[in-house]
């Protein structure tokens, strides 16, 4: 497989929201906006290239029956990174997000990738497909928040749109999140098959 | 008083899986057919009143005492690992029945987010252990009331004339919408 295809599979293809539909408590819960979102994305994209760079170089060394344990450790080391990281430098987004960001140790996209790709390829290969499939996660979440937003708000990276009274307030809270992801998932399906 | 807020507040208003987003996954993977939502959330009960009084523990007596607090994560998603391995290998040798009803579901529980999510609550919202426990038990009570609405909801839109496009998961996300906006009926109740 050449490296372009392993990088851009997760865009549409192996996108891990649209077509494998994981990871799907971040992707409804943190998506009111489009910038938390990209926040949610990124912060899940550095984990995912992380672990699979050190899975991908450890993987020789870890005995087969304990290695989803060690895998999830991995992960978890990196997610504590990003959340102290995070807590300092961007505390606003870190207050948004709230309980997400230590829940990306359970975001079954990072473990699956770990399990399923770096623990069988080699460095380079791994690295991309983090970095590819974390890629997809944030297009995805933006995708998402940005209708939302834009729907039930009027606006778009806090750029107003149009005026407040003619929002459907609906779209920024919960129900919203589920029936637009419901819609985009049958227009990907709809894009897919041609 | 309190405990009541807490069991409404939970079960209801701020429903776990429809307005906390947390669980979604075995929301939308077993919710098929009622008789397995049912044992899922026996599963996750189970589970989450058991991680949430063992985290909080240690959060008390280990991370806290030795100034710790930021291996937070780590700790909790390890022993959330290692109990759900424990419960499956006790399950399998006091209660076989109850293990056939429970046990496919177990290996599944430790990616659920629900349960990590309840323990790191417990512990942010600064309960103590009775608290702790019926925060949990409601939350698991709440999880186990919107999974098996909406296996009911699922089962007889298998026998709907759904548009060709929105068949299977999108359909379902849109129905999960139309509950959460049910759901909302409840908020301002506490």
């Amino acid at each position: 497989m050449n490296q372009w295809k392993n990088f851009s599979k997760g865009f549409i293809k192996e996108n891990p929201v649209f077509v494998l539909l994981l990871g799907m408590c971040p992707t409804l819960g943190v998506t009111s906006t489009a910038i938390n979102g990209l926040g949610m994305g990124l912060a899940t994209t550095f984990v995912l290239l992380m672990s699979n760079i050190v899975v991908s170089l450890v993987k020789d060394f870890i005995p087969e029956k304990v290695r989803i344990p060690s895998f999830i450790v991995i992960i978890a080391a990196f997610v504590t990174v990003v959340q102290l990281a995070m807590q300092a430098y961007l505390p606003s987004l870190y207050k948004s997000l709230g309980l997400f960001i230590p829940l990306i140790v359970v975001n079954c996209i990072v473990l699956g990738r770990a399990e399923a790709f770096a623990s069988k390829n080699n460095l380079v290969s791994s690295a991309i497909d983090g970095l590819g499939i974390g890629l997809g996660f944030s297009f995805a979440l933006v995708l998402l928040g940005g209708i939302r937003e834009i729907l039930g708000s009027g606006k778009i990276f806090d750029i107003t749109l149009y005026s407040e009274n003619y929002v459907t307030l609906l779209f920024v809270l919960s129900p919203g999140a589920f029936i637009v992801l419901g819609y985009l998932i049958a227009i990907i399906n709809r894009i897919k098959k041609n | 008083m309190n405990y009541l807020v807490i069991i409404i507040g939970a079960i209801l208003v701020n429903n776990i899986v429809l307005m906390q987003f947390l669980g979604v996954c075995p929301f939308l993977g077993v919710s098929k057919r009622i008789s397995t939502a049912i044992g899922m959330t026996g599963a996750v009960a189970f589970v989450m009143v058991l991680a949430t009084i063992v985290t909080y523990l240690i959060q008390k007596y280990v991370l806290d005492k030795f100034g710790l607090a930021f291996l937070q994560t780590i700790a909790f998603i390890l022993v959330i690992a290692s109990l759900v391995q424990m419960v499956e290998i006790i399950l399998k040798k006091v209660s076989p029945p109850m293990y056939q009803a429970l046990g496919i579901f177990l290996p599944l529980i430790t990616t659920n987010c629900a349960i990590l999510g309840v323990a790191i609550l417990t512990v942010q919202y600064e309960f103590n252990l009775v608290e702790g426990v019926v925060f949990s038990i409601s939350h698991a009570i709440g999880f186990g009331l919107a999974l098996i609405l909406f296996a009911g909801i699922r089962e007889h839109l298998d026998l709907q004339n759904v548009p060709k496009g929105l068949k299977g998961t999108p359909i379902a996300l849109i129905a999960a919408g139309i509950l959460a906006m049910a759901f909302m009926g409840f908020s301002g109740l506490v």
